[in-house]
């Protein structure tokens, strides 16, 4: 494999640290040249990113090495097809974001924006280092920026309720962080490096039982921050952000970071074959799968449109990490393909629930009756995104769904072909209410007088990413190859793995 | 041979100018800051400049007066000196800078007696560093102490009062320190370290090295603090005032810690500490009581400067943790630590002076609105707080790092789970201050409108000599962590003990 | 038996020492926790200055002017002079500390009125 030396991998991680700065020192009082900021940073960023998308395509690695941290271990950047992927993913969602955003806050006339627009780019600054980093220290550094980064703006309406939120957040994640950390140092202990390497490297370096207690530390680690059930506790709560930072963060970069560490661990520091020799995969996929039973169930009793969402975030993610357990190529390729096509959905779906939000301040399923009629576009994205989500065809998320059905047949494990399958009808059941009463019931009286469409900065990242998802439904590698980044990812596990 | 005077200078001039400062603030008042910031600058130059002879040639002696050791008294400077003595002057420097518009407030008609002391302090601790003589080094550490009991009697109402309980202990350890001294000198006839380590392995069967041994070691725990001889600190250093603790409870500490590595691992040699009698094993147990009493303790506090003074006590703790450990990770934990920790605590004391000195109380529940006046104070306050936690990329991440990494390689899975738990628990502490400074809302009336912002915000921050200082800390707590892996391969791998 | 009585010096500085470390830690007037310090450094200067004198030795000047370079110096006739220098320096220290800790009670009284622990304690607390 060619590793290709450059810094745009650092080029990119700077871009919005950079920005970040400039928000800061630029602060409430131009407030349209701090908005400049954060979208030309997201714009910068994402160009950046693209531009490294047909070198890796090629099968390259772009790797960028600043300096040593400890013997073994640098500060280091690697950019595989995975990692890129998530990049990918995060940085152009965060454009669509940052105009969203743009509305939403002005639209509530929020306090403390600078503080909000300097920690939400701090964020992107976390997620990008966690794709892109070389090994498990230097992504252990981000994925703590990002963390600290996202408890002030789940915190950010600064009421006891937010403040909460906040707090549970933080107990759950540096929890969660202090179980990487003894991992990490186990790890590094065990073998003295902590470079990924697509396939794993950690075979026959400790006994058995040790290795599975470095699995479950591992798992029960990251998986606070990608939500797997018993821990997930902490994202119904986090609801309360500001829904930019519902959307972003909790649908996309947050959590999506902490599934993309899952997988991280699970591919490239254990790697296919110890996990069958230890037979932890099985573990893995039934953990997986009890989350994505009992989210769908809590999904369907949640009157919240947000928490609603977030009981599907959920759901949703443990499928990734069921994709990944399974261990076979379409279910890899699958579950990999999944963080793309669930981003792009779920965006859409928490966008909505913040449009419906500032025009009528209302949270509550229940009182969204009728709503379809005086917000048809808005409502109309949802439909779409909750299609997607539920694996209708034209989709984009049928074509995750159907890798990840394939892949469950790989592995002939005919259980879990049938969890995906109850998946989506819980999708089914707990969209598609709300989709009806919007469009099909009367409309309330209070809700009759002066609510229409939102702000076009709201209305337009909704349009686009829910014509993205039909467009990535219909031709997958359209823009950025993002199913053809996957699998070939998933090459690189399993043809190096000798799985 | 003695190649530089360095290491002479470096005690003589903070020591010379902490008399001459006198005499000159009876000619002019305003010099005196100037005079001193130029002594502190002047060490600070030659311990840079020791440490690039070290780096470059590699041990240092210097033979005062001539007489060859183990006669004279000889300051002898190796990798771990060297360190510990870039550290005490460059953050001895930076107090320095920032005590200025506190000394002025608090005291203004004695800040030459002020920066007198503050110079002898310094002086103390960097003789203790430097020397090469056990006795020598009893001599510094009371120089320092003495220094230090005054300074603290400065403080607010209750600063005597602690400063003399202080004493009390601190009197106690130097004796015991001192008695160690004497059972060493009958048993070789010897007081240079470098002599006493090549005669002491004949005798290490004998009752009476043995008690030097338990007598050193308990001295140096009473003076760094280490639990359960803690009880003088938290009171000390709450009540003195906060330029001096900011300069005492990084460094004080430090030092002592650094006394007790090279006690264990320079004077006796490792295995006599780790063999011979345990105890490495008494000592990590003593840091993992520490460590849990120092947070928990901690957590029942509202006032920030007694707060900090308790999570003192369990950095502390992670120090005597990394050295009991006795492995080559855990001594590196150990001696990053002191780096880092030392930053830290500076870098957090000097931000409660600030406060004080702009007239915010310390109680916490008071705090709300701070983030507004103080943006750049309070800043840095959450860069350090993060680092205290655990958080990289800040420096005490690092260092944390690294003890774990020794508690594993040890198969000591207690210490592992204390130092996660503790990190855990510093999270609670200081996201609760985080908490009232920033999400607290702030009363309507007190909403400043943007354009007045500009023109107060001078007269809220922190006066430029104290905000210059706390910035530069900060940004050091940012990038040591980083840079860590460059200081560990430069200095401190040379710093270990050999064998390690 | 013997050891008590051939070692007497040592036993005498172990009960100074005791005494002076009682009233350091038991004593509730500052006053005299400040005098079971002085008893306790002091014991500590005897043992030092135990440990260097010998019976029948005086003090190391080397006598009869030049001749005595010509002639063979008998250790035992001398003693060991280092411990009492050490000492010298110990008593400035110790001096000093002593008068820190005057002022320091000064400081105290001047504030409380009383040097009692206990009544300062209480003091405090209101």
């Amino acid at each position: 494999m060619d590793i290709l030396y450059s810094d745009k991998p650092m080029l990119a991680l700077l871009v919005s640290a950079v920005a970040a700065m400039f928000i800061l020192f630029t602060g409430e009082r131009r407030r349209n040249l701090r908005e400049f900021w954060t979208l030309l940073a997201s714009v910068v960023k994402f160009s950046i990113v693209a531009s490294m998308i047909p070198l890796v395509l090629k099968g390259k690695i772009i790797e960028c090495t600043l300096f040593h941290l400890l013997p073994g271990v640098a500060f280091q950047f690697r950019v595989d097809a995975f990692g890129l992927f998530f990049a990918t993913l995060a940085s152009a969602l965060w454009i669509a974001t940052s105009v969203y955003s743009i509305g939403y806050m002005r639209g509530l006339q929020a306090h403390s924006q600078t503080r909000f627009f300097f920690c939400f780019a701090f964020a992107l600054h976390g997620a990008l280092g966690i794709a892109f980093a070389g090994n498990l220290f230097t992504l252990f550094i981000f994925y703590e920026i990002l963390t600290v980064s996202t408890f002030p703006l789940v915190a950010h309406k600064e009421t006891s309720e937010a403040i909460r939120g906040g707090r549970k957040y933080l107990a759950y994640l540096l929890t969660g962080a202090v179980l990487i950390f003894f991992s990490m140092g186990v790890t590094y202990a065990l073998t003295g490096k902590l470079d990924f390497v697509a396939g794993g490297f950690l075979q026959g370096s400790g006994s058995d039982p040790l290795l599975r207690l470095l699995f479950a530390t591992f798992i029960f680690g990251f998986g606070t921050k990608a939500a797997l059930m018993p821990l997930h506790e902490w994202l119904p709560t986090a609801m309360v952000a500001p829904t930019p930072v519902s959307a972003l963060l909790h649908a996309v970069a947050v959590v999506k970071a902490g599934v993309f560490c899952v997988l991280r661990v699970v591919l490239y520091v254990f790697g296919p074959k110890l996990l069958y020799d230890l037979d932890l995969w099985l573990a893995l996929a039934y953990f997986a799968s009890f989350t994505i039973i009992v989210s769908g169930m809590f999904a369907l009793a949640q009157d919240n449109l947000k928490r609603r969402l977030a009981f599907s975030t959920i759901n949703n993610l443990a499928i990734i990490i069921l994709g990944a357990a399974l261990l076979s190529p379409s279910a890899i390729t699958g579950g990999i393909f999944h963080l793309a096509a669930h981003g792009f959905m779920k965006i859409t779906l928490f966008f909505v629930a913040g449009a419906i939000y500032v025009k009528t301040h209302k949270e509550n399923i229940s009182e969204l009756d009728g709503i379809g009629k005086k917000m048809p576009i808005t409502l109309g994205s949802f439909a779409i995104g909750a299609m997607g989500i539920a694996g209708t065809p034209p989709l984009v998320g049928f074509i995750s769904k159907w890798y990840l059905c394939l892949g469950s047949l790989e592995a002939k494990e005919i259980v879990f072909l049938f969890v995906l399958l109850i998946s989506v009808l819980f999708d089914i059941a707990y969209f598609f209410p709300i989709v009806y009463n919007s469009f099909f019931k009367k409309t309330k009286d209070e809700m009759k007088s002066g609510i229409q469409e939102a702000s076009m900065f709201m209305v337009a990242p909704i349009v686009l990413c829910a014509i993205l998802s039909i467009v990535l439904g219909l031709s997958p590698n359209a823009f950025v190859h993002f199913f053809e980044m996957a699998s070939s990812a998933m090459k690189n596990i399993l043809g190096s793995g000798g799985g | 041979m003695t190649a530089s005077p360095f290491p002479i200078l470096v005690i003589v001039v903070p020591l010379i100018s902490a008399f001459l400062i006198i005499l000159l603030g009876w000619l002019k008042k305003s010099l005196c800051y100037p005079f001193m910031i130029a002594s502190l600058m002047a060490t600070v130059f030659f311990s840079m400049a020791i440490l690039r002879w070290i780096i470059h040639h590699g041990t240092l002696h210097y033979y005062l007066g001539n007489w060859d050791p183990p006669w004279g008294i000889e300051y002898l400077i190796d990798p771990l000196n060297a360190f510990v003595l870039v550290i005490v002057s460059v953050i001895s420097l930076l107090i320095g800078i920032g005590s200025k518009p506190m000394v002025e407030s608090d005291i203004p008609r004695k800040s030459i007696y002020f920066y007198c002391l503050f110079l002898l302090q310094v002086t103390g601790l960097l003789g203790i560093v430097v020397t090469g003589d056990v006795f020598n080094l009893y001599v510094f550490l009371e120089i320092a102490s003495l220094a230090g009991y005054a300074l603290i009697a400065i403080g607010e109402e209750g600063a005597p009062f602690a400063s003399f309980n202080y004493m009390i202990y601190g009197t106690i350890g130097a004796c015991f320190y001192l008695l160690g001294v004497g059972y060493l000198y009958i048993m070789t006839g010897s007081l240079n370290m470098a002599d006493l380590s090549k005669l002491l392995p004949d005798l290490y069967a004998s009752k009476v090295v043995l008690m030097a041994f338990a007598f050193f070691v308990v001295g140096v725990a009473i003076k760094m603090a280490l639990f359960p001889l803690h009880v003088w600190l938290p009171d000390a250093y709450t009540y003195a005032p906060s330029s001096v603790t900011s300069l005492l409870a990084p460094l004080t500490t430090k030092v002592g810690a650094y006394v007790l590595i090279r006690i264990m691992y320079g004077v006796f040699k490792p295995n006599f500490s780790i063999e011979v009698i345990p105890a490495t094993t008494i000592l990590s147990w003593m840091a993992f009581f520490a460590i849990l009493f120092g947070c928990v303790l901690a957590l029942g506090q509202r006032d920030l400067k007694r707060m900090v003074a308790y999570v003192l006590i369990a950095e502390i703790g992670y120090i005597a943790l990394g050295v009991g450990l006795a492995n080559r990770n855990g001594l590196l934990g150990a001696l990053l630590h002191i780096m880092n920790d030392a930053l830290m605590m500076a870098c957090l004391f000097l931000i409660v002076g600030a406060m004080t000195y702009r007239g915010w109380p310390r109680q916490m529940e008071r705090f709300t609105g701070l983030h507004r006046k103080m943006p750049i104070t309070m800043a840095a306050f959450v860069i350090s707080a993060l680092s205290v936690i655990g958080i990289p990329p800040a420096c005490g991440f690092f260092s944390k790092w690294y003890l774990v990494l020794g508690a594993i390689d040890a198969e000591q899975w207690l210490f592992v789970a204390v130092l996660l738990i503790s990190s855990l628990l510093n999270a609670i502490l200081f996201f609760r201050v985080i908490e009232y400074v920033y999400f607290e809302p702030v009363a309507k009336e007190s909403e400043v409108k943007p354009s007045e912002e500009r023109t107060k915000f001078m007269g809220n921050e922190a006066p430029l000599t104290m905000l210059i200082p706390i910035i530069l800390f900060a940004l050091a707590i940012l990038s040591v962590g980083l840079l860590s892996g460059t200081i560990i391969s430069l200095v401190i791998q040379f710093a270990l003990p050999a064998n390690f | 038996m013997e050891q008590v009585i051939g070692k007497y010096n040592y036993w005498i500085y172990i009960i100074l020492m005791m005494i002076g470390f009682y009233a350091m830690i038991g004593k509730k007037n500052l006053v005299k926790k400040l005098i079971g310090m002085n008893i306790f450094q002091t014991s500590i200067i005897l043992f030092f200055i135990s440990t260097g004198s010998k019976k029948g030795a005086t003090i190391p000047i080397v006598s009869n002017g030049h001749e005595g370079i010509h002639r063979a110096i008998e250790a035992f006739q001398y003693m060991n002079p280092l411990p009492h220098v050490l000492m010298l320096t110990a008593i400035v220290v110790m001096v000093s500390t002593f008068g820190v800790a005057l002022a320091l009670l000064l400081m105290i009284y001047r504030r409380y009125q009383t040097l009692d622990e206990d009544e300062i304690l209480r003091l405090r607390r209101k």
